[in-house]
């Protein structure tokens, strides 16, 4: 039996990383006794199978991981408790939202979801600048960039992964440090997964990030290219919880 | 009341290496509330939080101080070079993992001082806290500066820099300081307070006060160190807590989110060993040995598992095969667990094919590599250390090992040792060979990796009065060994840098006086000292020479058993009379059998402290020769002789009559 499940990444532990992550659920789901299948072999390890990493210091709303569960411990499982039941086990800030039963034939999350949206928030910089970098980078018909990879140089247009960038306005700081402005943004994931920072390190002039959070990964139906939805409810058979 | 650091430190942490190491949010961390009645400690590992976050002492003082409604007690660990950095940048000071609360703001900053290495590391965060690094020059306001730990059996080389020093185990003692903090945070701290309360410290058993004490010398020597009021104790004894069962902490095992060493459950299974290794400092001050009730044992282990989720427990002691009805509580554990995986680790296996069966037992899967520490080359040098392990034990657990399905050796040994010549050296060579070769009866790559050390003498041990190897020597010999196993098929050599050795000489059997080279080394940055990219050789030499300290006399020079030694006022509860026999018996090559199962040699730790060895079976465990030098059979009895200990026959020229000059090399 496989399970999905959506959590949260808030406050201090968004500074763990996406391994770090992997192990805290490793240990949260044994704590809470839940019958997870292991590999076979002669180091047998859980079958837990994580979406698209969560950069270190990034914070999300939507992060998601599929669970594979021993059939012949299961029963009894309330799919509604499961939830609260993993939370309690996790450390402050990260929370369990919702969990389905999907079919063990579901696309891979790294191979479902297609676009993220992004809350990001920069600093030291005031609105107008951010709002001519961002009308800039829309009106511009590539966005090329040169990064090194496995010591060659590579040039990639980044302007077609951003499917939707737009600057919600100057925000409250509650702690010190000058004006924040938040920016919505809608990055592709797929050929590859376009990471905010590259992103900001693109535009003109270059922005740096100061805090982001993932709102949400979306997957597109495979009839209708333009409807998209949550991997949960892409691949639901029974939901459970807040969607 | 202080602020939290939190939103200050926050937006440093995207530009360092590992964040994660600075957030606390462990499962089992604690948020205490502080005020005014209430004793805060700082509880301080002073090396990266990977190294020190699973540290046991630590962890048990944690949960001890935090049950008191009196107390309360947080966590620091050295900022790594890159935050340290930022915080100095950004006038930031230390601060607690757990509410990110000043150092500062705490009443006392208790350090654990596990290698002598961390002692720069020690005063960066001293210094890093906002406290004055020396003792004398801080206030009534300021935090009591503590450390406790295997280091502080000396701590003469940093008495300049701390208020008080724990000897021995921490659990009932911690509450006694914390009683006498309250009630001089009671009073308000009134100006010239901190000294009273410093003098009443110094009354606490187990706390050593090195303000309280006047060091006295006779040219190079120390000619006596003495109280400098009539109620402070002449001799400080350790502390020994009589019965493990009453102790069973850590109860919740902090797991950290992040990456660190040994990240598994532990469970202490007993403290104290009395194989009588002379080389081990810790065998000899945590004598005598206290055994943890098997029934108890279990439960910390089925409990524990359940709590923290962790698939793997470590089953610590300085020998855990030796712990009674081991292969009891290793079954249980095994088939407690049910289909849940879990695996047991034993993380000091003793040297004999019954051992080995245990590790098999444990290991069904996963058999990698198995390691072990005969420690020397030679069967004579092995009895002038007191390994009392011979070749056919250490070839029946590589055997036994190799044939169950194990493909990798580790043999930990080390060199420099008393005595030691060329041949006892390239019998290292000699057994990783054999080893390699017993292996390739098993497999077709067999391999064997031998790791070799430099020995350092430590205090309290017999060996405290022996000159200690030279790099250029500790070189050669490691030289001799890379030369002779060159072609050996299927061995590596390791080795430990011998500079390092001797700048954990140097600080091992100090004095008083390296308090200057300590902060020599520590003001021209020389911090994190144990890892070798940071480890500065030539800045410790550098500041040697530049307080007239002389590397030869403190590290090289053989002492004599009139020489009033830096610790001689602290006492780990072994005689001096004993540890000096047993350096005599030492040098004539004589084994000292365990006194768990012969009679008493009158070291001192049981008799001076009123309390006996507690094991659940007075009858060695099976396998093995167990020290007799005989091999016996599994559930045999070691033949007890009683009646006078054994001696050396000594003819004119035998080994007695060995000059104890000149030993080594």
């Amino acid at each position: 039996m496989r399970i999905r499940i959506r959590f949260t990444k808030h406050g201090k532990v968004r500074f763990t990383s996406h391994r770090d992550v992997a192990r805290i659920f490793q240990r949260a789901l044994r704590r809470a006794g839940l019958p997870v299948a292991y590999s076979q072999g002669f180091s047998p390890r859980p079958k837990i199978a994580f979406g698209l990493a969560l950069s270190t210091g990034h914070e999300s709303e939507a992060e998601y991981l599929d669970i594979d569960l021993d059939p012949e411990r299961t029963a009894g499982l309330e799919m509604g408790d499961l939830p609260a039941r993993l939370s309690n086990e996790l450390p402050e800030g990260m929370a369990v939202t919702a969990a389905v039963i999907i079919d063990r034939r579901t696309v891979s999350l790294q191979q479902a979801v297609t676009s993220c949206t992004w809350q990001i928030d920069v600093v030291d910089v005031d609105a107008n600048t951010v709002a001519g970098a961002v009308a800039r980078a829309l009106a511009a018909e590539s966005l090329v960039v040169t990064r090194e990879r496995k010591g060659r140089e590579v040039t990639d247009d980044l302007r077609p992964g951003v499917l939707s960038l737009d600057v919600e306005g100057p925000v409250e700081a509650e702690e010190h440090g000058g004006s924040r402005v938040r920016l919505l943004a809608e990055l592709a994931t797929q050929p590859r997964a376009l990471r905010v920072s590259e992103l900001l390190g693109a535009l003109d002039p270059p922005l740096v990030e100061h805090r982001v959070l993932r709102l949400h990964q979306w997957t597109t139906n495979e009839t209708d290219a333009r409807q998209r939805s949550s991997p949960l409810h892409a691949a639901a058979s029974a939901l459970v919880g807040a969607t | 009341m202080s602020v939290s650091l939190w939103p200050r430190l926050e937006n440093l942490l995207p530009q360092v290496q590992k964040p994660a190491r600075y957030i606390g949010c462990e499962q089992g961390a604690q948020t205490p509330a502080h005020g005014d009645g209430v004793v805060s400690w700082l509880l301080t590992y002073p090396d990266a939080y990977e190294i020190g976050l699973p540290n046991q002492g630590l962890q048990i003082l944690y949960e001890i101080i935090n049950e008191r409604d009196d107390a309360a007690a947080e966590r620091a660990y050295c900022p790594w070079t890159d935050l340290e950095a930022l915080l100095k940048r950004e006038q930031i000071p230390l601060f607690s993992v757990d509410t990110h609360r000043p150092a500062g703001a705490f009443d006392v900053i208790a350090f654990n001082l596990s290698a002598e290495l961390t002692y720069t590391n020690l005063l960066n965060c001293i210094d890093l806290a906002g406290v004055p690094i020396h003792s004398v020059s801080r206030a009534d306001s300021d935090p009591l500066i503590g450390v406790g730990g295997h280091c502080t059996y000396n701590p003469e080389p940093i008495a300049d820099f701390v208020d008080f020093v724990v000897l021995g185990d921490g659990e009932e003692v911690v509450g006694e300081i914390t009683e006498l903090v309250r009630e001089w945070k009671g009073t308000g701290r009134s100006d010239g307070s901190r000294r009273a309360l410093l003098r009443e410290l110094s009354k606490v058993a187990g706390v050593y006060v090195p303000s309280m004490y006047r060091v006295t010398y006779d040219g190079a020597f120390i000619a006596e160190v003495t109280p400098r009021h009539a109620d402070v104790p002449a001799t400080v004894e350790k502390r020994t807590v009589a019965d493990l069962a009453k102790w069973p902490y850590p109860k919740q095992q902090l797991v950290p989110l992040t990456e660190v060493v040994h990240d598994r459950l532990s469970v202490e299974v007993f403290r104290g060993c009395t194989r009588g290794c002379r080389f081990c400092q810790a065998g000899m001050i945590t004598r005598p040995v206290r055994e943890r009730p098997a029934e108890q044992v279990r439960t910390m282990i089925s409990d524990g598992l359940a709590r923290t989720g962790y698939d793997e427990v470590a089953l610590t002691s300085l020998s855990t095969a030796d712990f009674s009805g081991i292969q009891q509580v290793i079954g249980e554990t095994i088939s407690d667990a049910g289909c849940d995986q879990v695996s047991v680790a034993l993380p000091s296996l003793r040297v004999d094919a019954f051992t080995v069966g245990i590790a098999a037992e444990i290991q069904r899967a996963r058999r990698t590599g198995l390691t072990f520490a005969p420690e020397a080359g030679s069967w004579r040098m092995r009895q002038v250390i007191n390994k009392l392990i011979r070749e056919e034990d250490l070839y029946g657990a590589v055997e036994s090992a190799y044939s169950q399905g194990w493909r990798r050796m580790k043999l930990y040994f080390l060199t420099g040792l008393p005595t030691e010549t060329d041949e006892d050296t390239l019998g290292i060579a000699e057994l990783a060979r054999n080893c390699a070769a017993l292996g390739r009866r098993h497999h077709s790559s067999p391999s064997v990796t031998v790791s070799v050390g430099g020995f350092v003498p430590k205090p309290f041990t017999p060996f405290q009065w022996f000159g200690q190897n030279t790099v250029v020597e500790l070189s050669r010999k490691i030289g001799l060994l890379r030369e002779d196993l060159r072609y050996s098929k299927g061995v590596q050599l390791k080795w430990h840098d011998p500079k390092a050795t001797l700048a954990e000489g140097i600080a091992s059997r100090g004095d008083r006086r390296l308090g200057s080279v300590i902060e020599y080394v520590w003001r021209k940055g020389g911090t994190f000292q144990e890892w070798s990219e940071h480890f500065n050789y030539d800045l410790w030499l550098e500041a040697m020479a530049a307080s007239g300290c002389d590397v030869d006399w403190y590290v090289h020079r053989h002492r004599t058993d009139d020489e009033v030694l830096p610790w001689d006022h602290l006492s780990a509860g072994l005689h001096k009379d004993f540890l000096w026999q047993d350096w005599r018996d030492s040098l004539n090559e004589l084994g000292l059998e365990d006194c768990r199962w012969t009679p008493c040699y009158d070291c001192g730790a049981c008799t001076g402290y009123g309390i006996e060895h507690v094991v659940a079976s007075a009858s060695p465990p099976a396998g093995g020769s167990q020290g007799t030098g005989v091999d016996l059979s599994r559930g045999g009895a070691v033949p007890v002789v009683l009646g006078e200990r054994p001696r050396a026959a000594s003819s004119g020229d035998g080994p007695q009559s060995r000059p104890l000059v000149g030993v080594g090399s």
